[in-house]
């Protein structure tokens, strides 16, 4: 890789944001350096690259810093143009990919809100729902039946999609909510289980063991900070 | 042609005027369809059923929803006029702003205006901060450069609701004297004639604002 297209990721490794950026890295082949940080303390250069949010993920290219995951994601496609699109071409199959990224940023949010939830039960009332109106949103948006998975076609709904909902069964383990039911949402769970085939994208995810003690221990940190 | 292309909004809305600008500066044709929120349309229904919001632009008979998205999408459907920067970084740039401004800034100035006490004063410094942000973005006389784009569009609500809020709520939310260069793009927005004409009228504004801010007091007196 030469010096003048270099690039870095700053994140940290079970960031779903990040994660994001990973993968759509991976998709395209695109080498890169990924720095680990320590959000109790970060790096200066983090500081320095993301001054207002101070926040992970961050790409660098070319020293220039890009913030914000589906910021990122869309100028990974538009300067990397070899390899899969994660776009497509026309502007209204476009405009409903933004549509529904934002869309899945929504539920992805109100499932992290569980964790933390004083009310579970409201909590999974409100993620159930919007989770309806994915299911519902996708499988129009995919009329036979489910999204057409190939190595070489992944894309920003794939890579969200995995995201989002890939670390559902050690979510379940720990906070004994299923998130994703296979009757409740059909097209979504068996594109998760689909997208997690592919070895491209299974080695982007996090060991489940690892990801469990994590989320016992937040869990745990949670429940103390909120008994005070 | 007029009927392929329709936009719902509103009288008032800043989100539905971003269109309408950009309308405007790409010198398209349409058809405005102004809805009435207390009763939406079964068209609106039809096309915006998830958020059953406005701005919604329908081309052709196909829906597209949420402003920022229409605004891409307007500009990359019709290339004249360009509203995003073309270099790959510099569009990132805009869109991070973008993000910012509907994120942090517009829910910290509306914090100031529905908030009461301490919470309105946590606001008000908070507000002040984004603004000062946005402030060192100025570097020409739009932030779209010379010419108008998205990023202006965005930003737009602030040239014309600023000072309808700080009337409503009799707080001073914009110093022009601590935002000199933020100051000025206001007033060059606001005159400039691809916006000026579209400006919903102040003194309906200030009556809509007021009995909004009533319902705020009311519903969450100061404690």
């Amino acid at each position: 890789m030469g010096e003048e297209n270099k690039v870095t990721l700053h994140g940290m490794w079970l960031s779903p944001y990040v994660k994001r950026v990973e993968l759509a890295l991976k998709v395209k082949g695109i080498p890169f350096e990924y720095i680990e940080e320590d959000l109790s303390n970060k790096s200066p250069l983090l500081l320095k690259y993301n001054p207002i949010h101070k926040k992970v993920p961050v790409l660098v290219h070319n020293e220039e810093p890009v913030n914000e995951s589906l910021v990122i994601l869309e100028y990974i496609d538009e300067t990397w143009k070899n390899g899969p699109r994660l776009l497509p071409e026309d502007p209204y199959e476009r405009s409903k990919v933004r549509f529904w990224a934002a869309y899945i940023q929504q539920v992805m949010e109100c499932m992290l809100k569980i964790f933390t939830a004083e009310d579970q039960e409201k909590a999974c009332e409100e993620f159930y729902e919007k989770l309806d109106v994915l299911e519902d949103g996708m499988k129009k948006m995919f009329p036979w039946g489910s999204p057409k998975i190939e190595v070489g076609n992944i894309g920003l709904l794939d890579i969200l999609i995995l995201v989002a909902f890939g670390a559902c069964k050690a979510q379940e383990e720990v906070f004994g909510v299923k998130f994703l039911d296979p009757q409740k949402a059909p097209l979504i769970h068996s594109w998760v289980n689909t997208l997690l085939e592919l070895a491209v994208l299974k080695e982007t995810v996090p060991p489940r063991d690892k990801v469990v003690s994590f989320l016992r221990a937040f869990k745990e940190r949670s429940a103390s900070a909120q008994a005070q | 042609m007029a009927e392929e292309l329709k936009l719902h909004r509103t009288w008032s809305s800043p989100f539905g005027l971003r269109i309408v600008w950009a309308l405007h500066i790409k010198g398209i044709e349409y058809d405005a369809i102004f809805e009435d929120l207390s009763q939406k349309s079964p068209e609106l229904l039809q096309y915006n059923p998830i958020h059953k919001k406005i701005p919604v632009l329908v081309h052709k008979g196909k829906p597209i929803c949420e402003s920022l998205v229409i605004l891409e999408y307007i500009d990359e459907t019709w290339k004249e006029a360009p509203l995003l920067p073309q270099d790959p970084y510099e569009k990132a740039m805009a869109r991070f702003w973008a993000k910012f401004g509907e994120e942090k800034l517009l829910p910290s100035i509306w914090s100031v205006f529905t908030g009461q006490g301490e919470e309105k004063k946590e606001a008000l410094g908070l507000a002040v901060q984004n603004l000062e942000l946005l402030e060192e973005q100025l570097k020409e006389k739009f932030f779209g450069g010379e010419k108008i784009g998205y990023l202006d569009l965005v930003f737009g609500w602030l040239a014309y609701l600023l000072d309808v809020f700080e009337e409503v709520i009799d707080l001073k939310l914009f110093d022009a004297g601590k935002f000199p260069l933020l100051s000025a793009w206001m007033k060059n927005f606001y005159d400039a004639p691809e916006i000026k004409e579209h400006w919903p009228p102040r003194d309906k504004l200030v009556t809509k604002f007021q009995v909004l801010h009533e319902k705020y007091q009311t519903a969450n007196p100061p404690k």
